[in-house]
């Protein structure tokens, strides 16, 4: 049977095209390469080739015809045997059925999870580890490197890699030990080469081993996060749930002190922006230690952003064997009836404080630690805001686009009927880290600006 | 005509000539079908065809064995019929349906066989070289005596991280091959015009990684350069570069305005130094096979690649439920099965 010739598409967005001259004339015979024509777009000028190979029978659209549209025959090619008797009707019109299968318009997108009757909303808030469990005193870092030995001894194919990880023992001493334990095998000092070495833990990941990278801050993954959000975050999605990358990407974030504006960036909302990544930022000991284990066993990308001023500090640790906390569940670290204060990571140092000073004054406040950003314990937060009526939420980062943001819009979806007040967002401020001490105290967010946002939200 | 330097390659069986010459025919022809799919409003978005390369990746796969792993670019179709997916799977996912290998969500540039050990199909460019030496890094850790092929092209080979990616290979003697795929134009940029040195071969030198420059439009050079990389590799003494001078006969993508080479420049790449001619040639003058041997070898992939177009239009799209699946993961992958 003759083949119609069919005007190209040839580029993502051509509807139609003008066809500026044909290199073949009818009788000719052409086989699969062959240029058959010059078809021009808005974007170039382009060759058209021959994919079956025959004898032209008809050129039915003459040279210098404009606005021929995508898939109209132009031109029927006789197999061998065939002759141009053979051409019957030709019909003009696009085989348009077939053709069109893929171009429908897409039907409304899946309902994205809705929200609805916020009467129902459940706090999961709940304890971590049984009433009377053995506590010791415990800093974040040593909590850390617990974390990683425990789960280094169960899984041999866990393993830490970065920058001064090794013989060093870690640049904030977070890795203090392993290399002694584990050996250099399992405990890699890489060269400083972020890009190379978060891109080559992704395919470790994909190889089958369980990568631990450590950034030496996460301002040095910038260089990275291209491999971190293209290549560890998207391909479970990309291969159809073929392949994915379970790692965890951690090390210190945000503000230290006095190490100016390329050292001292939040990164919660950046990371949290993004599908396919899961994130936990944690602010005592005990979190840090039951979270990292949680993220090393966890089958997904893991950001773990951690805080060189925590890491020194103690908090109390649960003595038990196996301690994990899961993602997805918000601490409530301290009641309260007339306010909820949310935070997470070091901003929670803010909000504690805050609470305690706002307690002096007779207000009370609920503070939440939402632990992990992705996913966020919604559920938490709104019981508590629906108890309390009013909401201030604290952070580090950059005030566009922040946490407290997302969290405010979410509250006003879900909970609009139970505000008293607009919720407000203290958050560092929208200037780039400056070096000054008394400016940079100034940057960020302060106790005494939760206390003001508090006492605005409660009209005192 | 000109000589074709492998013709004088003696230790090659007829079977095998005639593997090379099907399995490049069947990426040939398949992507001359993706073309017109495309042409048809099938495919849609970005869609990079290999047409011309096909003795690169064919040539390395028959260096490669059970096991090994491979990684390459956008322009990946190739790659994944050379390894033995199934064209059916692939031209689904180019056409964006269920039958697809990911289901459709990941398209022409992002396709993944775990069972045929292809980690991808990588849209940004360069970003598959640390990942493929990370495959190599497992490998090593996992003690398995396997060997990674991390594929880039020329354009590819000025990024930075492919200079992370020797320099940690070399430092921790990683089992990967470096197969720079010089096809000698960086979407519209000649490499005079793009890179220093004309060797890119060399660029190993300094990190004390071996390189070698391979005539890609030759099969069978490819492959016997594969087989000393494989065994360098394998041997324990770290990464090996090959940089396989070929060439494109295609534009970069769909649109294409090919004002950056001459007509001339690509007729007669195609008319002198075709790699599936070159064989042909080979099986016909060698009387390996005859034009009616090669006639049925034809017609088998016209079969195969019609039957894959015929799928690939005739799987549904994938379900809506499709688009909130995949997004995590509920336990540990299987990634080294």
């Amino acid at each position: 049977m003759p083949t119609e010739i069919l005007m190209p598409a040839l580029s993502p967005t051509m509807e139609e095209g003008t066809l500026a001259k044909w290199m073949v004339k009818e009788g000719d015979t052409v086989s699969s390469g062959d240029i058959l024509a010059e078809i021009e777009t808005d974007k170039a000028t382009m060759e058209f080739e021959a994919v079956d190979e025959g004898t032209i029978g008809k050129i039915l659209i003459a040279e210098g015809t404009e606005g021929v549209k995508v898939n109209t025959p132009i031109a029927v090619l006789l197999e061998e045997g065939e002759s141009a008797d053979d051409i019957g009707e030709i019909s003009a019109a696009p085989e348009a059925d077939k053709a069109d299968a893929g171009n429908e318009e897409a039907p409304a997108a899946a309902e994205a999870p809705a929200a609805s009757a916020p009467a129902e909303v459940k706090s999961k808030a709940s304890p971590d580890y049984p009433e009377g469990t053995e506590m010791r005193e415990q800093t974040v870092r040593e909590a850390l490197r617990d974390a990683m030995a425990e789960e280094m001894r169960a899984d041999t194919n866990v393993y830490v890699m970065g920058e001064e990880v090794a013989e060093y023992q870690g640049a904030y001493k977070v890795t203090q030990g392993l290399l002694d334990e584990f050996g250099p095998k399992r405990v890699v000092d890489t060269p400083i080469t972020e890009h190379g070495f978060a891109g080559l833990a992704v395919g470790a990941a994909f190889g089958g081993l369980k990568p631990i990278v450590e950034f030496m801050t996460f301002n040095f993954a910038m260089q990275a996060i291209d491999q971190i959000i293209n290549s560890a975050a998207k391909t479970l999605y990309m291969s159809g749930g073929q392949m994915g990358a379970p790692m965890v990407f951690r090390g210190p974030n945000g503000a230290a002190a006095r190490v100016g504006a390329q050292h001292s960036q939040d990164y919660a909302a950046w990371y949290a922006h993004i599908p396919g990544l899961k994130v936990v930022m944690p602010y005592s000991a005990a979190d840090a230690k039951g979270l990292l284990k949680q993220a090393i066993r966890d089958p997904n990308p893991v950001i773990f952003l951690e805080n060189e001023i925590l890491y020194g500090r103690s908090f109390e640790v649960p003595v038990l064997e196996d301690f994990t906390i899961p993602f997805g569940k918000a601490r409530i670290w301290r009641e309260g009836s007339d306010v909820t204060l949310v935070s997470f990571g070091i901003g929670m140092q803010y909000a504690l404080e805050a609470a305690d000073k706002l307690a002096d004054e007779g207000i009370s406040a609920e503070v939440i630690d939402l632990r992990t950003l992705r996913p966020i314990d919604y559920d938490t937060v709104l019981a508590s805001v629906m108890k309390t009526n009013r909401c201030v939420t604290v952070e580090e980062g950059f005030p566009v686009g922040s946490i407290g943001n997302h969290l405010s819009a979410t509250i006003m979806e879900r909970a609009f009927d139970y505000l008293d007040a607009p919720v407000i967002n203290c958050t560092g401020k929208d200037v780039p880290m400056p070096y000054a001490a008394n400016l940079e105290k100034h940057a960020l967010v302060t106790t005494d600006e939760v206390i003001a946002a508090v006492k605005k939200v409660t009209y005192r | 005509m000109a000589t074709r330097k492998s013709a004088a390659k003696p230790n090659v069986s007829a079977d095998e000539l005639k593997k090379y010459y099907h399995d490049m025919l069947l990426i040939r022809r398949f992507e001359e079908k993706a073309g017109q799919l495309y042409g048809m409003g099938l495919i849609g978005g970005f869609c990079h065809l290999y047409i011309g390369q096909e003795a690169v990746v064919v040539g390395l796969e028959a260096a490669a064995e059970e096991g090994d792993k491979r990684v390459t670019s956008y322009r990946d179709h190739g790659h994944m019929l050379a390894c033995g997916m199934d064209p059916n799977g692939v031209m689904a996912e180019l056409t964006g349906r269920e039958g697809g290998y990911s289901k459709g969500k990941g398209g022409s540039m992002h396709m993944f066989s775990k069972e045929k050990h292809f980690y991808g199909g990588h849209g940004i460019v360069g970003a598959q070289v640390p990942i493929g030496t990370g495959l190599a890094f497992a490998d090593k850790y996992l003690e398995n005596d396997r060997v990674s092929f991390a594929y880039f092209g020329d354009g590819a080979a000025n990024q930075g991280q492919v200079y992370e990616s020797f320099n940690m290979a070399a430092i921790w003697k990683l089992p990967v091959i470096f197969v720079i795929e010089n096809n000698q134009y960086a979407m519209g940029t000649a490499q005079k015009r793009s890179t220093s040195s004309a060797e890119i071969y060399k660029r190993g030198e300094p990190f004390g990684i071996p390189g070698q420059l391979v005539d890609g439009m030759d099969v069978l050079a490819v492959k016997e350069a594969g087989e000393k990389a494989v065994a360098h590799c394998r041997s324990g003494e770290g990464p090996y570069i090959l940089e396989v001078k070929t060439y494109r006969y295609r534009g970069h993508s769909m649109s294409d305005p090919a004002k950056y080479r001459t007509r001339e420049e690509v007729q007669n790449m195609r008319e002198k130094h075709d790699p599936i001619e070159n064989i042909r040639q080979m099986l016909v003058d060698g009387k390996h096979a005859s034009e009616e041997d090669l006639k049925e070898i034809d017609k088998t992939i016209k079969d195969i690649v019609n039957k894959s177009a015929d799928f690939a239009k005739e799987s549904p799209e994938p379900a809506l439920e499709e688009l909130w699946t995949d997004i995590y993961a509920e336990e540990i992958p299987q990634n080294n099965a």
